[in-house]
């Protein structure tokens, strides 16, 4: 065991980089019970587990990692679920490597524990038990994991929104008595878990059988019901709801303001994965849905959103997939592992480059990008350099088709009907961080919505939150 | 009891047009003229915007005219009394805005008759004088044309061919109207493209505001794709939540009709594939 320790840690198996840029299946395949249990043997079990604290959620690491090594998986399943509705989500979708893997004290020395994995490991090995057959999310029934839920209340709960913020939201209000309805403005209940996030780095089984776990604690999630045209939150508290969860994200995309974003074969990240993801346009002509990939693909940004985007550019049969980010390679934002993911994969990195303008042909169609060179300045105010034009350095990239992943901003629906909302300067709802309390009486929110693009596990705790808050409030606030 | 979305009434109005009343409740009773839905016909259809011709809050109906376009609109207007679309989501959009301005002029071109007519209607009822002009390629595709009448104080017909009314467009006619000195307030249009700018051409230079619904392509309806954005006024607008309907004078019309020739090819491929799934083509 402690030969393991020193020499790092247990790969995952992965699909080689040729043979998966031409699918979407997932691309980490996943541990064997003989891996996960040689990686759970390098956690030396701290009485004081750093790991914890880098966790949003305070899961107990090393306790779920110890059952893992014993081989009672559903203990470990159960030690997780305990602090996080949505492990097979967050063991592959977590930046581990800026959360609890960056404290893991063995980080120190060599490499940390593979805590995501091991996540993962345990959620999937439940979900298979479950269905008693191997392990893998496809056509998977709820978990077996029953949590023990309270008397019902005879008090109602409206959530808005079927993100992590919402589905966690929902989850824990269900599971405290509440009867609970969640309102989502799309077809499918997930948030971005199922319109932005691809198929190949989060599979779509996993996020129904999610959901399916919560319709299973008594809830209700209606699809196709948009809060601020369909009905309002006022109309909610009139109508018999006795409080409200506001998880709507942030899914109003941003533009660039540069002459040429309205030629055909510019996209916003979100309509680009829209369509791939939610609408399946990956399978064209099975799936109605179009969209439009040209040979040479450009796209702008480094986040999770562009990692995205342009790895499904790349399975979608460009030629080339530019990656084009103002900063350099150590700046990007996105998960370590996709990044590395990405690259290996084909896609091209542009640092230090920004468009200044997109040109286009006769028809209207994109044919290049005027891009600007730039180098690192002054540190901003966070502390990153910020980075400045390089003068007289314009240069044309080929292009047919750009996306835009330069980021998402709050969408006004909701908030443009509900005038005593309280929102910032950005449109962000303004609400107590560990009560998710808005302005309003009755009215709480959580997730993306008030904090502005984050990540999965932080929108599931501030929806957790929000729901011992709104349980509390409803203790004391009796008709 | 009807399920939700369960057409209750299918009438065909023309060749290729079709008119489903669909048990949609909570839509129904939210509903504005000017609205209009998403639907999505199964699992596999694409996501599609079509206006609410017309509501009916205590009925829980609304009513969808749908012209056979492509690959989408034909597989909807294949569905048959009692069965249901597995998605229809809305009211969206801003409602219009609906004022006493006087003489009015409802220019409707096509399938968009459709969309035209609660507007009109509630014209009519806040005390215009409402002149309506309606126009179709041939008689037999001229559609809502009684419904119309009854919520008008004058209607005009025109067809490309003749076979009704006046031979012609009908910018044409609002151009005729408009020299014969009648005194108009305001002109709405709802049609093709090139229908709501050759309006916006007429009543430009005698300055009278003109309101225009643009059908761009759509995914989410609810401004999280920007799949719709369009430029009005120098300024890039999502037609699904800050419109449809705009100052037509200010809409860039020529980026409006590229912009949704943009899966002109693909759309087609997936409904020749369909038509040879179905054994339609070969
Ligand atoms: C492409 C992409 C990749 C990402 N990758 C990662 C990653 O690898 N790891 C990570 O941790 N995070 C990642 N993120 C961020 C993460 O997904 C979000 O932080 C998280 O989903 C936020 O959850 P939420 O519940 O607040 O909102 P969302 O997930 O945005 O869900 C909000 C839901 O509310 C619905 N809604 C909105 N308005 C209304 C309304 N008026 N009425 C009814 N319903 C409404 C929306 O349709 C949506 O379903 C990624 C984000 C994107 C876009
Ligand atoms: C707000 C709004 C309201 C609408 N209301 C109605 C309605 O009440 N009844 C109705 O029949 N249609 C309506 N439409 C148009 C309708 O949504 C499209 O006809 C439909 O999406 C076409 O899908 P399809 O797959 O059948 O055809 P496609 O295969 O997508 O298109 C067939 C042909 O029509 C062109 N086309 C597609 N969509 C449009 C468009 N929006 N404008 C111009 N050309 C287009 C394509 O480029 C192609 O050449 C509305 C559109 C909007 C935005
Ligand atoms: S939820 Fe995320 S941060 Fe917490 S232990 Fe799991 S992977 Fe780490
Ligand atoms: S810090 Fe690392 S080694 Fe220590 S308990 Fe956590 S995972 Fe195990
Ligand atoms: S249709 Fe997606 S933003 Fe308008």
């Amino acid at each position: 065991m402690s030969d393991s320790r020193k020499t790092g840690r247990v790969d995952m198996p992965r699909q080689p980089a040729s043979v998966r840029v031409r699918n979407f299946d997932e691309v980490a395949l996943g541990y064997s019970e003989e891996d996960a249990r040689r990686e759970a043997g390098r956690c030396i079990q701290c009485k004081n587990p750093l790991c914890v604290q880098g966790c949003p959620v305070d899961i107990d690491i090393p306790r779920f990692i110890l059952q893992i090594r014993e081989g009672d998986e559903a203990g470990a399943a159960a030690t997780l679920k305990l602090k996080n509705s949505l492990p097979a989500v967050c063991g592959r979708v977590c930046p581990q490597e800026e959360q609890c893997e960056k404290l893991c004290i063995l980080g120190k020395k060599g490499q940390p524990v593979a805590i995501g994995r091991l996540e993962r490991y345990a959620a999937d090995r439940e979900t298979a038990a479950g269905q008693g057959s191997r392990p893998g999310p496809a056509g998977s029934r709820p978990a077996v994991t029953r949590p023990s839920m309270a008397s019902p209340t005879g008090r109602s709960v409206a959530v808005i929104g079927a993100g992590p913020s919402g589905l966690a939201a929902a989850g824990e209000l269900a599971k405290l008595g509440h009867r609970v309805t969640v309102f989502e403005a799309l077809h499918k209940p997930g948030g971005v878990l199922v319109y932005g996030i691809p198929e190949f780095r989060l599979p779509k089984a996993i996020v129904e059988q999610e959901c399916d776990f919560i319709r299973s604690l008594g809830v209700e999630i209606r699809c196709n019901y948009v809060i601020g045209r369909s009905g309002t939150v006022d109309e909610l508290l009139r109508t018999g709801f006795d409080a409200v969860f506001v998880g709507t994200g942030a899914g109003l995309p941003y533009f660039m303001n540069i002459p040429g974003e309205n030629l055909n074969g510019v996209y916003s990240s979100n309509e680009f994965l829209t369509r791939v993801n939610l609408m399946k346009a990956y399978r064209f002509p099975e799936y109605d849905t179009p969209v439009h990939v040209g040979r040479n693909v450009a796209v702008i940004g480094g986040g999770n959103v562009a990692m995205d985007a342009a790895r499904c550019s790349l399975r979608l049969g460009a030629e080339t997939v530019h990656l084009v980010y103002r900063r350099g390679r150590e700046q990007l934002p996105a998960r370590e592992e996709e990044i590395e993911n990405a690259f290996e994969e084909g896609v091209r990195p542009v640092f230090l480059t920004v468009p200044v303008e997109i040109l286009g042909d006769e028809n209207g169609w994109v044919k290049g990008l005027e891009c600007i060179r730039m180098e690192l300045g002054e540190p901003d105010a966070s502390g990153r350099q910020k980075p400045v034009p390089v003068a007289g350095s314009n240069h044309i990239l080929e292009a047919d088709t750009v996306i835009m992943a330069i980021g998402q901003g709050p969408n006004p629906l909701l908030t443009l009907t509900t005038p005593d909302l309280k929102l910032n300067k950005w449109g962000y709802i303004v609400a107590d961080e560990a009560t998710g309390q808005t302005s309003k009486k009755g009215v709480f929110a959580g997730g993306d919505i008030v904090t502005g693009a984050a990540t999965v596990i932080l929108a599931m705790g501030a929806g957790k939150k929000a729901a011992m808050a709104i349980h509390k409030y409803l203790q004391q606030d009796r008709p | 009891m009807p399920q939700l979305n369960e057409i209750i009434r299918k009438t065909s109005l023309a060749p290729g047009i079709v008119r489903f009343d669909l048990h949609c409740p909570d839509i129904a009773s939210h509903a504005k003229p000017g609205q209009f839905v998403v639907v999505r016909r199964d699992e596999v259809a694409e996501r599609i915007p079509l206006t609410i011709a017309d509501f009916d809050a205590a009925a829980g109906t609304i009513v969808l005219i749908i012209q056979e376009a492509g690959l989408s609109t034909k597989k909807l207007c294949g569905l048959e009394r009692g069965e249901r679309v597995t998605d229809v989501l809305g009211p969206l959009g801003q409602p219009s805005e609906i004022e006493n301005y006087g003489t009015v002029v409802c220019v409707g071109g096509g399938v968009g008759a459709a969309p035209m007519y609660p507007i009109t209607k509630a014209l009519k009822a806040a005390g215009n004088r409402v002149h309506s002009i309606l126009g179709a390629r041939s008689k037999d595709l001229l559609i809502l044309e009684e419904e119309t009448r009854r919520v008008s104080d004058e209607l005009h017909v025109c067809t490309d061919d003749g076979s009704s009314g006046t031979r012609g467009f009908v910018s044409g006619k609002l151009a005729e109207l408009i020299a014969s000195g009648v005194k108009i307030d305001r002109v709405w249009a709802i049609g093709p493209g090139v229908m709501m700018r050759a309006v916006c051409d007429v009543t430009r230079p005698g300055g009278i505001p003109t309101v225009v619904s643009l059908n761009t392509l759509m995914v989410d309806g609810t401004g999280m794709c920007g799949g719709c954005r369009i430029t009005v006024g120098g300024k890039v607008k999502f037609v699904c939540v800050d419109g449809p309907e705009f100052d037509g004078h200010q809409v860039e019309f020529g980026e409006l009709l590229k912009r949704s020739r943009m899966y002109a090819d693909r759309e087609s491929r997936a409904d020749r594939d369909h038509a040879c799934r179905l054994g339609l083509k070969t």
